[in-house]
């Protein structure tokens, strides 16, 4: 069972006991089931006049939506907009500033965009995790820009002496139109800072027909020019005068400890200055350092070549005879037994004893780094009992509150500045390296970077989980499914936060366990015990890897079954267009969101089905070798449907010609950003299906770099990745982009190699399992 | 004291002859364009070119660039608009961009040396480069575009 020892101070793990909670309370009151309490939302996320209800007020210091906070307008015209969320890759540097610059009517040219550094007290919450910036933010920042517009407004209608109701805001400058007067923003912005601030039920949001800049993707992120001249600040950029340069020699075992070391050959390397113990806690311990021995020196480069000179004696504690080989058989046996039921509805065993036919998928997905372009790295300077970092992190308020707690200083001592990322993951969830600067710089009283090689990366990351799923489907005379039972076993990310952890959180049992959608009268899924033996955590798209390709894995063995097209096989699994209910199922979770907002909705599931097979080219008759496969997933409330076709060589050499995705992700902001994010996720999802294994012997991660832990080169990517995004109706609510693209890659290939070669796969990675 | 040229400039050393060339242009000299990756030439994030050639960062010595000239990304052009730059921004390559400084190198090496490459050519001087974001159909598309003049 779990056993959460202190949930309050696990701030990552306590934001999804509380989100769980009120989606909960969503969906009852959504099926009409609910008592008569309903929380009243902070004040600082009321949605007065929304359309639709996130789960955006729920998370740790909900939303914040003062324009004062996020705008600044100077003299000159110019604007400058806060982005308060972490840039990785997505976009949303740009596109949450974007928002704002809509509603209030400015000229994106006369825009500036400024990180705000880690302070959720002030800004609200800063995890950019979970596909929910614009998901949470769309509506926010529209309110911030349209009370920013409204005051502007306000302030020149005093200075013409007319009625508010007058004057508009036109392209970065006020109109009163019936006397051809016009005031630049520039102008406006020392009495509209003094104009208070609108209640939100007042304000009126843009036409969205009218927008200039939302939904259009004409807009280029910000930061393009920079990244092209090698100008893009990352957290690696870092450089402060008489900083010192840190690489850490950690223990090679989780849970490991420090037993002894010797630095004389590595004090005799040039560069080198100093070597030292640097605390570790004691594993679990959320995002704690590892502890071990750091090397000081002039330069990374010294500092690298001084840890290779290091002698280090360490303790491998318990977790020493971690090995992936017999785990593996461990977590397959667990799935082949009966586990703790989390989904039942009918009698599952009773339908599978009476099936004309019983097909049974086992499916094996191993553990995998995340391997962000930059590896972790921070800069720290404590100064008494304050510090200030400069980290790429995805987490900036947790930061600062890690920070705090590890130096033993107040959180308002501590300033987080936040850089880019060099790619994150959910790796950048997590800030231990943050702590590890700050750490050594305390000690050494000047500013350190703490720089992880990719063999520190792979050899230490929070791994994405590695897991067993079972899938047993019983099917009538007819060839219809009348009985699902899907067991998934793996370690869970709780188990990086508490002790003991051997059951999936209500989280991971969300994504694609318990809320499988299809219509099929009985239902039983299960999760069996694992326990954890290396830390776990969010890796992009997280248990949606391992569920969407179990699931979708056995739409496309039962189409085999039954001799039917694939896609055929997956409508039919779909059924009707209905919302899909959960009443059965304890704690829905749901990404956090509320239910009646975000329901599952199979018509929007078909309709990704239906889009990609029809632009895709479903059925097309293709050379021989090739082959199609489908596969669609639901995935951070975002619907997304995926086709790949494959060619496989007669020595079994794989390549993917096309792919071809549709994706419902509500209202949306930037399409060609959207479509970056699909590119980028098949090429995450074939580098996973290809050759994504971090495995284990004596404890100790077998893989250190991208020779051994090798991902897609563009010589092995798609020739062409096709996106096809879902008009979205009027109001539908905004829902992922970040994630979502990478659960149906896997088992979309995989049905295709099916296609192509009649071989089935059911264990990732695919190595060298087509080679003849 | 080791004397190198860097974007056109001098640059003295008198640490250790065997630093990679990455570390002494990033944390010596200060220019942080080049990008650090793996450290075992595997994903191109530090390329820089030395003669006008392709070279990884991480496994040059700074002593291995005496008399030669090395041009980082901060020295491909001094606004920013080399060709393939220029097609880097009209095809919004980048996601996270951290690669790209590495991939923008490569892309201008391969450019020099062939200046109308074909589709195999392209992916073949360039699949030493990782992006982990996958950027690769743009990486390809701005390299055409580059090519066929911006
Ligand atoms: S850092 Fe040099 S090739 Fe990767
Ligand atoms: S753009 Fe992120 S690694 Fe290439």
């Amino acid at each position: 069972m779990n056993i959460i020892t202190n949930p309050d101070k696990l701030r990552g793990f306590e934001k999804h006991v509380k989100v769980e909670k009120v989606s909960r309370r969503a969906i009852l009151k959504s099926l009409g089931i609910a008592g008569g309490l309903v929380l009243a939302a902070p004040v600082t996320s009321r949605q007065a006049f929304a359309a639709y209800q996130t789960g955006a007020g729920k998370m740790p210091h909900g939303t914040v939506v003062d324009p004062h906070i996020f705008v600044a307008i100077a003299p000159d015209g110019t604007v400058t907009i806060l982005a308060h969320r972490s840039e990785m890759g997505t976009g949303v540097r740009t596109s949450l500033p974007l928002i704002v610059a809509e509603e209030m009517e400015a000229d994106w040219s006369r825009v500036k965009v400024q990180q705000a550094p880690g302070n959720e007290a002030k800004y609200g919450n800063q995890d950019t995790d979970g596909s929910r910036s614009t998901r949470h933010y769309l509506l926010p920042m529209r309110q911030i820009g349209a009370s920013a517009r409204a005051m502007l407004e306000a302030a020149a209608a005093k200075r013409w002496n007319v009625a508010v109701s007058e004057v508009k805001a036109v392209n970065h400058e006020v109109v009163h139109s019936a006397s051809s007067r016009r005031l630049g923003f520039g102008d406006l912005a020392a009495d509209a800072a003094k104009e208070s601030v609108p209640a939100i039920e007042t304000l009126k949001l843009k036409d969205p027909k009218n927008f200039r800049y939302l939904g259009k993707g004409e807009v280029s992120i910000v930061d393009l020019r920079d990244i092209t001249m090698g100008a893009a600040h990352y957290g690696i950029d870092t450089r402060l005068p008489g900083m010192k340069y840190a690489v850490i020699a950690r223990p090679p075992v989780t849970g490991g400890k420090l037993v002894s070391f010797d630095s004389s050959d590595a004090m005799k390397v040039s560069g080198v200055e100093k070597v030292m113990e640097i605390k570790g806690w004691p594993w679990p311990s959320k995002f704690q350092p590892l502890g071990g021995v750091a090397v000081i020196a002039r330069n990374t480069g010294a500092a690298i070549k001084g840890r290779d000179a290091l002698k280090v004696v360490w303790d491998d504690g318990d977790n020493g005879k971690y090995d992936s080989v017999t785990y593996r058989t461990e977590l397959e046996e667990a799935a082949r037994k009966p586990g703790l039921v989390v989904r039942k509805e009918g009698d599952v065993d009773a339908a599978l004893k009476r099936a004309d036919k019983v097909v049974v998928g086992e499916y094996y997905l191993p553990h995998l780094a995340h391997v962000s372009m930059e590896p972790p790295v921070a800069v720290a300077n404590v100064t008494g009992d304050k510090a200030e970092i400069w980290a790429p992190v995805q987490s900036p308020g947790g930061t600062r509150e890690d920070v705090a707690k590890t130096l033993g200083i107040p959180e308002d001592n501590v300033t987080v500045n936040v850089t880019l990322l060099g790619g994150g993951f959910g790796r950048k969830s997590k800030c231990d390296y943050a702590l590890e600067a700050a750490l050594l710089s305390k000690e050494l009283g000047v500013p350190v970077k703490v720089q992880w090689t990719r063999e520190d990366d792979v050899r230490h990351d929070f791994l994405h989980t590695v897991s067993a799923e079972r899938i047993e489907a019983g099917l009538d005379k007819n060839g219809k499914v009348i009985a699902w039972r899907h067991r998934s076993v793996a370690p869970t990310i709780a188990s990086t936060f508490a002790a003991g952890a051997v059951h999936a959180a209500p989280f991971e049992l969300g994504m694609g366990l318990i809320d499988m959608p299809f219509e099929i009268a009985n239902i039983q899924c299960e999760n069996p015990e694992a326990a954890a033996h290396t830390r776990i955590g969010w890796f992009r798209s997280v248990s949606n890897i391992p569920r969407a390709f179990a699931v979708q894995s056995m739409v496309g063995e039962l189409a085999h079954a039954t001799n039917r097209d694939q896609k055929d096989m997956l409508l039919e699994l779909i059924g009707s267009p209905r919302i899909v209910n959960l009443s059965s199922v304890k704690d829905p979770w749901n990404y956090g969101e509320p239910y009646d907002s975000y329901p599952i909705d199979t018509a929007r599931l078909r309709k990704v089905v239906e889009e990609v097979a029809d632009k895709g080219g479903w059925g097309r008759s293709v050379p021989k070798g090739h082959g199609l496969g489908i596969a669609v997933h639901r995935s951070f409330v975002s619907y997304i449907a995926t086709i790949v076709e494959v060619s496989v060589d007669d020595k079994g050499k794989l390549s993917v010609p096309r792919v071809d995705t549709a994706i419902d992700c509500g209202t949306y902001v930037n399409p060609e950003r959207i479509q970056s994010q699909i590119e980028g996720a098949a090429i995450m999802g074939l580098s996973l299906a290809k050759y994504g294994e971090i495995s284990f012997k004596d404890g100790k991660v077998q893989q250190g770099n991208f020779d051994d832990f090798p991902v897609i080169r563009i010589d092995e990517a798609p020739l062409v990745t096709n996106v096809y995004i879902i008009e979205p109706g009027p109001e539908t609510p905004p829902s992922g982009v970040g994630e979502p693209g990478v659960p149906p890659f896997a088992p979309a290939l995989i049905n295709a190699i099916f296609a192509a070669t009649g071989k089935r796969i059911r264990a990732l990675p695919i190595g060298k399992q087509l080679e003849i | 004291m080791i004397k190198v040229k860097i974007n056109g400039q001098e640059h003295g050393w008198d640490g250790d002859p065997d630093l990679p060339l990455l570390w002494f242009l990033r944390d010596e000299v200060g220019l942080t364009g080049t990008k650090f990756g793996c450290g075992q030439a595997l994903c191109g994030a530090c390329t820089v070119m030395v003669d006008k050639q392709a070279v990884r960062s991480c496994i040059t010595s700074v002593s291995d660039v005496v008399d030669r000239e090395v041009v980082t990304i901060e020295g491909l052009h001094p606004t920013g608009d080399h060709s393939v730059q220029k097609a880097w921004r009209q095809t919004n390559v980048p996601q996270c961009g951290y690669c790209q400084s590495g991939q923008i190198m490569q892309a201008a090496a391969l450019l020099t040396e062939n200046p109308k490459p074909s589709h195999d050519q392209i992916r073949e001087a360039m699949s030493g480069n990782i992006c982990r974001c996958g950027c690769y159909q743009r990486i390809e598309n701005a390299i055409h575009l580059a090519s066929t003049g911006v």
